[in-house]
């Protein structure tokens, strides 16, 4: 599962870009992680801050 | 709000806010959707632009010009220097903006034009008839709207969301994203007339470290690096950390600013039925200096004036939208995005040996134009060698 470090996050939108699945969407400051995400974690590395993580169960 | 508009811009970014003044000029009823708060922030830029380029469009203004730029610096990996005077243009060559100003006066300007402007309201779907985009659903303060238009804009930007939901791929690769991080810093000694760019595999892998000043002490320290090369231990952010903590250890970081851009290829179409894709969400930043203001206020413009003239019309199919695409890849702005392209993609795997002979080479070298297209030229007259490795480029400029 994809985690967001909200405490990390500056809501730039990076990410967002990334995605081929258009799993994210920044609704202003908030980072939503839709159904569509495959933990591929593309868009963890793209980060420049690394404010995402995918979690392995 | 009304419930129709001619054109409806989805951002509030440079390209929503010059298309929405360019049609409201024209008579034409447009409504700018900003989905943040505020126009203009948070600023996600490094600010600069050519002195030619913004007069284009707006009067310069010192309201939203921080600072007057007179010369570049291209600091090799091993530390030489090359200085990029301009000798044209009584000394002047370019401006380091305050975009929370900037912003907010472009987007003034549409509304003193007649344009209305919503912020705070997100458009969260495209609202779509038989196959033709026909406006947008708003979400603002948890009330949803459904707004119609002949023609939407999606100037949303790097995350360039809009589109995607209209079906067109906007997906920025890995390698081509600029994962960026900067900070505002105070109380630095600096050059306050010149931008600086750093190049290196350890400075900045892929992209370029930057130093653009915002007043005599003030500037923009920030740095872009290829996606690719991103990761634990070694973003944006780590690089910039330690650049800061090397040049700067006593600056004061009053702003933290993060941010992406691409510097892909363009969209391979930028229209759609009832649809016009312009700025970052089109992917026309130019790939080599990461700069799109310029780029997004020419699409923009652009954008609305084909949008007006299919109004009028009364056919605003994808087919009669062509004319935009078209236009803006033969214009300089398509040309000079080819080209640097290019050059990108030859400088992004050079080695730091190589970076370092080629700048050596360069600094020897008093250009009067202050230009890309110059400069390579140039380096190719002085080290004919480079043309073997320049061969693509050799075509573009000859
Ligand atoms: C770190 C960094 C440094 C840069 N440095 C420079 C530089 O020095 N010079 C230069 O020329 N360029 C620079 N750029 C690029 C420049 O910032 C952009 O090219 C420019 O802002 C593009 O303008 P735009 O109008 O296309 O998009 P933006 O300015 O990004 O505006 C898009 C707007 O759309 C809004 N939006 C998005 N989705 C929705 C939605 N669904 N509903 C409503 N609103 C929405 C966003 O909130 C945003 O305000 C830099 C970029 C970064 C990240
Ligand atoms: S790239 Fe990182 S900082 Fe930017 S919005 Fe995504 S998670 Fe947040
Ligand atoms: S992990 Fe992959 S699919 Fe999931 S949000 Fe990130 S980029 Fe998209």
């Amino acid at each position: 599962m994809l985690k967001v470090h909200r405490d990390i996050c500056g809501y730039c939108g990076c990410c967002v870009s990334v995605c081929k699945e258009g799993a994210l969407e920044l609704i202003d400051a908030y980072l939503e992680v839709g159904p569509g995400c495959t933990d591929c974690g593309v868009c963890a590395k793209a980060c420049p801050v690394g404010a995402l993580e995918v979690e392995r169960e | 709000m009304k419930k129709h508009y001619n054109l409806l811009m989805i951002g509030g970014g440079p390209a929503g806010a010059i298309a929405a003044r360019t049609a409201a000029k024209a008579g034409l009823s447009a409504c700018i959707v900003e989905k943040r708060p505020a126009i203009g922030a948070p600023v996600r830029c490094a600010e600069g632009i050519g002195m030619e380029s913004l007069a284009e469009f707006v009067k310069p203004d010192p309201c939203f010009i921080s600072a007057e730029m007179q010369r570049a610096a291209l600091v090799a990996p091993d530390g030489t220097t090359m200085i990029l005077d301009s000798q044209s243009s009584g000394g002047k060559v370019g401006y380091v903006l305050d975009r929370k100003v900037f912003d907010r006066e472009l987007v003034w300007q549409a509304a003193e034009a007649g344009s209305d402007v919503a912020v705070k309201t997100r458009a969260s779907a495209p609202i779509i008839k038989d196959g033709k985009v026909r406006g947008a659903t708003l979400e603002f303060c948890g009330t949803k709207t459904d707004v119609t238009a002949d023609v939407v804009i999606a100037a949303d930007g790097v995350e360039s969301k809009f589109s995607k939901w209209c079906g067109i791929d906007t997906t920025v690769p890995l390698r081509e994203i600029m994962s960026s991080a900067q900070y505002i810093v105070t109380d630095i000694d600096i050059d306050p007339h010149c931008t600086v760019f750093c190049l290196g595999n350890e400075v900045a892998p892929q992209g370029y470290l930057w130093v653009f000043p915002k007043g005599d002490r003030t500037a923009n320290v920030g740095i872009g690096i290829s996606g690719l090369k991103s990761g634990t231990g070694h973003r944006a952010k780590d690089y910039l950390d330690r650049y800061m903590a090397s040049k700067f250890p006593n600056g004061k970081t009053i702003e933290w600013i993060v941010g992406g851009v691409s510097v892909c290829r363009p969209l391979a179409c930028t229209v759609g039925d009832g649809l016009i894709i312009a700025g970052d969400a089109a992917r026309v930043v130019d790939p080599l200096t990461g700069g799109g203001i310029y780029n997004a206020m020419y699409t923009g413009d652009l954008a609305a004036k084909v949008a007006i003239d299919a109004i009028e019309k009364g056919d605003t199919s994808k087919n009669a939208l062509m004319p935009y695409d078209m236009q803006w890849r033969q214009s300089k702005m398509g040309k000079t995005i080819e080209r640097n392209y290019h050059i990108k993609e030859y400088m992004i795997n050079l080695t730091d040996a190589k970076m370092n002979a080629i700048i050596q080479t360069a600094s020897s070298i008093n250009l009067k134009e202050f230009s890309t297209l110059q400069l390579v030229k140039e380096l190719i007259k002085r080290d004919p060698k480079l043309i073997f490795e320049l061969a693509i480029l050799k075509d573009l400029i000859t």
